[in-house]
């Protein structure tokens, strides 16, 4: 009877796992198709019966991308003049990537940066509003942060940021989730060690410098990474923010791409092979940082 | 906090100051960039605001028009059947496929989760170009599955058709919100108090029993956490939409994350959009509120 009813739940396990493969296979076609389609030729791209694995691959594609338009490298404007310094011009395409990258180098410093020292503060500061403040954050994080997007236009539009990248990297800082994290990571710090630190005459600044920081930087990690990622392919912010050609990103640029091209099928897939691999590299690179980030913030008290 | 009641008046004031020092830099851009826009949409969507232009008062005039707008209600409409289908699925799914990998060997684990994620980490644009590429009408690879098999008698226009239009964004939206869920179910079931498990097992309950009776109780907050996010992004459903039906054919696959952008932009309406905000944060809030106080009578 016992053995009986092990082998039926050994089986079903087996059965489960090759189920499961299989859909894994069918999770991860569609980013084989996006690679393998940037490097097929238009004559296998535009047949009606598919080449699952194509007989010659070729670089045409991304040569097409990168022939079509040309911007600046980058232009720094100098603060309170009008004057800009260009880069050399350099292929449309490589902007977007370097605007990308950019953004999302920015809006992870920026987030870490604020967020290590808030996350601590609510952590290990008994302050006066510290719960309102608390209690604002988590309501903040349980709406739809899209439904602000007309305010965020109109005050951008305000400030001069409107179409520039800034105006997608300071929402991204404002949004709570980090503080949040950070102080789930804060909560961990010992008393006694701030204590002692204290007592040896250390200033706040320094028990948060030598002592907070030191032990709160996996979590530091895990933030940043998360970070980097999600405002990587934080399309929408993107879309309402930027316009001009020069300012896109890369996810913006496959998206105007398939609009002027929208059966270039060869072409529109180097760009998303192109705004793709970089971040899924990123990822699998530093996998186990972003997956305690995102187990992290689920442990909600 | 007992050591808080025997804090000097001094020290109280020392560790307010100290804590707002800290809290500066994230609340300017918390307050400036999240709560004001906030505010802002609300207070907004009393007026009749467009560009160029100051805005006007006009009251509840934009609420009363919305619940007579019938793409608006389309839009809502869409946006339940989003939620309900993908929300249910989405849950049931990533459990069971945690339930499966989490105790395998080696690495087969971490690379099943990781292949899961996937979609989520390439983009919505990455995905939504190449999902619309193999629904193509003449070069989608399931017009040629479907008619080389004989399932279907001639291509379909997936995208361009009323009747599948929607069906086919929430297949997309599926392989892009499972990620995270498996990631935190996986880790959830490796925190399961194994002792329990064992003895449960000794008193002879079945696999299930052991299941539902101990696992499903101690994963219930990740549950709860999974329900409310998911169902958040499935209301925020706007890339794929975007990129992929632009809401048509005929406002037949608008969302209201679309309906509101489209004022925005493409109407120039910020009061009447800011209004769709209102209420769908409303509607949000209550949904997260109920799943709340339904786990918590559990």
């Amino acid at each position: 009877m016992k053995e009986k009813q092990f082998n039926r739940s050994s089986c079903y396990k087996i059965i489960s796992v090759i189920v499961i493969a299989v859909l894994a296979f069918l999770f991860a076609f569609p980013l084989y198709w996006i690679v393998i389609g940037s490097f097929k030729t238009s004559a296998a791209i535009n047949s009606t019966v598919p080449q699952w694995w194509p007989q010659e691959l070729v670089l045409d594609n991304y040569r097409k991308l990168f022939s079509r338009q040309t911007a600046a490298m980058w232009d720094f404007h100098i603060p309170f003049t009008q004057f800009t310094i260009a880069g050399p011009d350099v292929p449309a395409a490589i902007r977007w990537l370097f605007n990308t990258v950019f953004m999302a180098v920015m809006a992870m410093l920026f987030t870490c940066a604020t967020s290590a020292m808030a996350g601590y503060a609510l952590a290990k500061k008994r302050f006066v509003g510290r719960t309102i403040v608390f209690g604002l954050i988590v309501c903040a994080m349980a709406l739809p942060k899209q439904v602000i997007l007309i305010p965020l236009l109109r005050e951008m539009a305000s400030l001069n940021l409107y179409n520039t990248i800034w105006a997608v990297i300071f929402p991204i800082v404002g949004w709570p989730f980090g503080v949040f994290l950070m102080k789930q990571f804060s909560e961990g710090i010992p008393g006694e060690m701030m204590e002692a630190a204290r007592i040896d005459g250390a200033s706040e600044w320094k028990t948060f410098y030598l002592i907070a920081l030191p032990l709160i930087k996996p979590g530091i990690g895990a933030l940043a990474i998360f970070t980097f990622i999600n405002s990587w392919n934080d399309y929408f912010m993107q879309l309402i923010m930027l316009t001009s050609t020069k300012n896109l990103t890369i996810s913006l640029g496959i998206a105007k791409l398939q609009a002027e091209n929208a059966t270039d099928f060869g072409l529109i897939m180097a760009g998303a092979s192109l705004a793709a691999i970089p971040i899924i590299i990123v990822f699998l690179i530093f996998q186990k940082y972003f997956t305690k980030g995102i187990t992290m913030g689920a442990v909600k008290g | 906090m007992p050591k808080s009641k025997s804090m000097s008046k001094a020290l109280v004031r020392r560790e307010t100051i100290t804590g707002y020092a800290f809290m500066l830099p994230s609340l300017i851009f918390f307050l400036g960039f999240v709560v004001y826009p906030m505010v802002q949409c609300v207070f907004t969507s009393f007026f009749d605001a467009t560009m160029n232009r100051e805005d006007i008062f006009i009251g509840l005039a934009n609420y009363v028009e919305l619940f007579q707008d019938s793409v608006f209600m389309g839009a809502l409409k869409n946006t339940v059947i989003i939620v309900v289908v993908s929300v249910p699925v989405t849950c049931i799914f990533s459990l069971w496929v945690s339930s499966v990998i989490y105790n395998l060997s080696g690495p087969a684990c971490s690379v099943f989760r990781c292949v899961f994620y996937l979609p989520v980490v390439t983009g919505s644009v990455a995905v939504a170009v190449v999902w619309k590429w193999m629904f193509n009408n003449y070069y989608g690879i399931f017009n040629y599955i479907g008619t080389s098999t004989g399932v279907l008698k001639m291509n379909v226009n997936w995208l361009g058709d009323a009747k599948y239009a929607l069906g086919c964004i929430i297949l997309i939206l599926l392989t892009t919100s499972v990620g995270q869920p498996i990631v935190l179910y996986v880790s959830a079931l490796n925190n399961v108090d194994q002792s329990l498990v064992e003895a449960a097992e000794v008193d002879g309950a079945t696999k299930f029993q052991c299941f539902w009776r101990i696992k499903w109780a101690q994963i219930m907050p990740t549950t709860l956490y999974i329900l409310v996010i998911t169902t958040i992004n499935s209301f925020q459903c706007f890339a794929l939409i975007q990129l992929l039906t632009s809401g048509g054919p005929n406002h037949s696959t608008d969302t209201i994350m679309y309906y509101i952008y489209y004022n925005a932009f493409k109407l120039y309406r910020y009061g009447y959009g800011n209004a769709m905000g209102v209420v769908l944060a409303i509607i949000i809030a209550v949904l997260s509120a109920v799943q709340f106080k339904m786990a918590q009578e559990k």
